[in-house]
């Protein structure tokens, strides 16, 4: 039986300056490049195929398969893009990851590229996080000094430069491929698929992008074997995963665990829902992902399971909001998010989330009009699927789930503001009960 | 003036503003958006950019495979130096990359990190996010504009802070949480905000809570062009709530399965 928690990817955390790379290789850290560079490309992709794991950036796609999609009798070059651009609303595991640990990211990143053999790799990470860049720019130089990264590595006369590079604010640019219009120097804007960017991706060559969790993973694969990787989690979705848990629990935090634990144990685990309150409703994997309830605590949280009951891991954001809690408000919020970012190139996105805001303003404010419940769904209709990219499906996600769970908050919007019904300081961290309450 | 109590503007698209009484939402957390900033002043001539920068710019497009990959951290470049993206900073990247100044411009207003009006020595964004404003980022952001007397997107008079609430980053585990010129400020309230926006002004020396002492905005965008100053060793390797999964698993003895002996699944009967 595999223990409830499994550190990897989070082990040197709290160790001294884990983000050295003397550090770093203290613990082993890049004896799996060297392994690697021993092998065949092609086996590095056939190992991490085998084991299973899949992209923890979202949508679950497994990594090795989207590997193998490179075309190697395509001439032009191939490339590598480590998509770092964590913006999900509730997503927040990859940031910590590259400021306690750069290296566990760029020895994936190493070995990924060498994989599908690429020469250039690219770390595309918002530019919002300072420091993470910092450690990141440093990190790179440490593996070019020490002869991981650059010209001939390690004397195998595979080369690799490592660029990293910072965006400057947009939340589209996490979709894969506004990203990669992004790092070609243009408005971040996602780009019609097929061709997919395994076939035409950055310059239009062959390119793979992953999420930081995903190639930070193939380390531990590589040293450990697939066998390892795969005997952890549940029957489709294998490995352990960093679950990042916040909102109104009583000690938030970030926990690596088997894909296919449950809200109710990591919840066990942090203490529980702050104290004297419940659980409302949560998020599987960001704001993008349609909410749960407390009637959901013990689903498994891996990918099918989530499916199952109509949502999706995601980024496996688990945003916990307890009785006090406005959904209309919180609905409205995220909704104001989507029209903020919304890139403004495709009608349905960009005209549908502003009319989604206009009536959600409304309900907040108690002054919903009757038919109000049924033009969201209409809008959102009219959204979902019919959008350029995820973001527009991702809008809708909160609203329709929210009106399935709490309609009775959304007819309660037609005559008494949220404010009214669910005081918001209450929903404030620094809350001061009453005193004898 | 803020743009808070002004009422709902009127759409990119021009639709006419929404029909609600806004002035109730004002206190509520409603905001404008970046589609309703000021265009870019053309106006403006002088420049800082000298022959050094241009070298400094030619130097990131030769980073890249295409050097038109340059142009975002060249318009960070850009804003190291003037403090904001200037028409001067847009044709110089222009001229560098052979595009023309509306390709530029194009780029520079679809990013939120591009500021179009000068900004202040310290950039204090609020998280306002659903879950940040939830949990207190509303209250903090409005008693930051309060005690600052700005608006969004605002600089105080004596230059030193522009208020700004931002979308999530990344940090919702330390909810509600501040960016100083992008640098964490974690689990903040109205007192510790107002205390850190009073320290920026004094001029004191203020470290993140899980990152380096905070630079000024302007050498911020210079590491964000990709010129690294020598801050990268400063904090902790990681706080808080990012290490409770670690502390309980090291407390239980809980880890992942030894390689050397891996358990047959269940699931599988055995390979």
């Amino acid at each position: 039986m595999t223990d409830l928690l499994t550190p990897v990817l989070t082990a040197n955390w709290a160790d001294e300056r884990a983000w050295k790379l003397s550090n770093y290789e203290r613990r082993g850290g890049y004896d799996a490049l060297r392994s690697a560079l021993q092998m065949d490309p092609a086996e590095v992709v056939t190992l991490v195929k085998d084991s299973g794991l899949r992209g923890r950036g979202g949508a679950g796609f497994p990594t090795g398969m989207k590997w193998s999609f490179i075309p190697q009798d395509n001439p032009k070059p191939k490339y590598l893009v480590v998509n770092a651009d964590e913006s999900e609303p509730g997503t927040c595991k990859d940031i910590p990851l590259m400021m306690a640990s750069p290296h566990t990211l760029i020895e994936g990143v190493i070995i990924s590229a060498y994989a599908i053999r690429a020469n250039h790799a690219f770390i595309y990470v918002r530019g919002e996080v300072l420091h993470v860049v910092r450690r990141l720019q440093q990190a790179v130089r440490e593996v070019y000094s020490a002869g991981y990264a650059g010209h001939n590595i390690l004397g195998t006369g595979y080369d690799l430069e490592i660029i990293v590079h910072a965006g400057a604010g947009a939340y589209i640019c996490g979709e894969e491929t506004a990203l990669l219009d992004s790092l070609e120097g243009r408005r971040g804007q996602p780009r019609l698929r097929p061709p997919f960017p395994a076939i035409a991706g950055l310059y239009a060559s062959p390119t793979v992008i992953n999420n930081v969790e995903s190639i930070a993973s193939v380390p531990s694969i590589i040293a450990n074997g697939a066998d390892w990787f795969s005997s952890m989690g549940t029957e489709k979705s294998r490995g352990m995963t960093i679950y990042s848990l916040s909102g109104h629990v009583a000690n938030p935090g970030q926990f690596e665990a088997p894909l296919g634990i449950t809200l109710r144990q990591l919840l066990d685990l942090a203490g529980g829902i702050r104290e004297g309150h419940q659980l409302k409703f949560w998020t599987p994997g960001g704001s993008s992902t349609p909410m749960l309830t407390d009637a959901h605590l013990d689903v498994p949280l891996d990918y099918e399971a989530i499916a199952s009951v109509k949502s999706m891991l995601g980024t496996k954001a688990l945003q916990c909001f307890d009785e006090t809690t406005s959904v209309v408000r919180t609905v409205l919020r995220w909704t104001e998010f989507y029209k903020h970012e919304s890139c403004g190139k495709c009608t349905p996105c960009r005209e549908g989330t502003w009319w989604l805001v206009q009536i959600l303003q409304r309900m907040e404010a108690g002054r919903g009009q009757q038919g109000d419940i049924e033009k969201l769904l209409d809008l959102c209709d009219n959204i979902l699927g019919r959008s350029f990219c995820a973001l527009g499906d991702g809008a809708t996600s909160p609203i329709t789930s929210a009106i399935q769970f709490f309609r009775d908050e959304f007819e309660a919007a037609m005559h008494t503001p949220a404010w009214e019904l669910f005081p918001y300081e209450r929903s404030t961290i620094f809350v001061r009960e009453p005193a004898g309450a | 003036m803020s743009n808070l109590i002004e009422p709902l503007p009127p759409s990119p698209n021009g639709h006419a503003g929404g029909d609600v009484a806004s002035e109730e939402l004002v206190g509520h957390g409603h905001f404008v958006t970046h589609f309703d900033e000021p265009s870019l002043d053309y106006g403006v001539t002088e420049t800082k950019i000298t022959e050094t920068t241009l070298e400094e710019m030619r130097s990131i497009a030769a980073r890249y495979p295409q050097a038109r990959s340059a142009l975002l951290p060249m318009l960070h470049l850009v804003q190291s130096v003037e403090g904001r993206v200037t028409p001067a900073g847009i044709e110089a990247c222009a001229e560098i990359l052979g595009l023309s100044a509306a390709d530029v411009s194009g780029v520079a207003t679809f990013y939120t990190m591009y500021k179009r009006r000068p900004v202040g020595e310290y950039h204090v964004g609020v998280c306002t996010t659903a879950l940040c404003a939830i949990m207190g980022g509303d209250e903090v952001y409005a008693r930051l504009q309060d005690h600052l007397g700005i608006g969004n997107d605002e600089t105080t008079a004596d230059g030193k802070i522009t208020l700004e609430h931002v979308e999530c980053n990344a940090a919702c585990d330390f909810a509600p949480v501040i960016m100083v010129n992008w640098e964490f400020f974690d689990n903040t309230t109205p007192e510790k905000a107002i205390e850190l926006v009073d320290q920026l002004r004094a001029g004191a020396e203020v470290q993140s809570t899980r990152g380096a002492r905070v630079c000024t905005w302007r050498e911020a965008e210079r590491v964000l062009a990709g010129f690294p100053d020598e801050r990268a060793d400063e904090g902790p390797t990681a706080a808080g709530p990012s290490l409770l999964g670690l502390r309980i698993a090291e407390e239980r003895g809980w880890r992942a399965p030894d390689p050397e002996h891996v358990a047959d699944r269940p699931d599988e009967g055995g390979r």
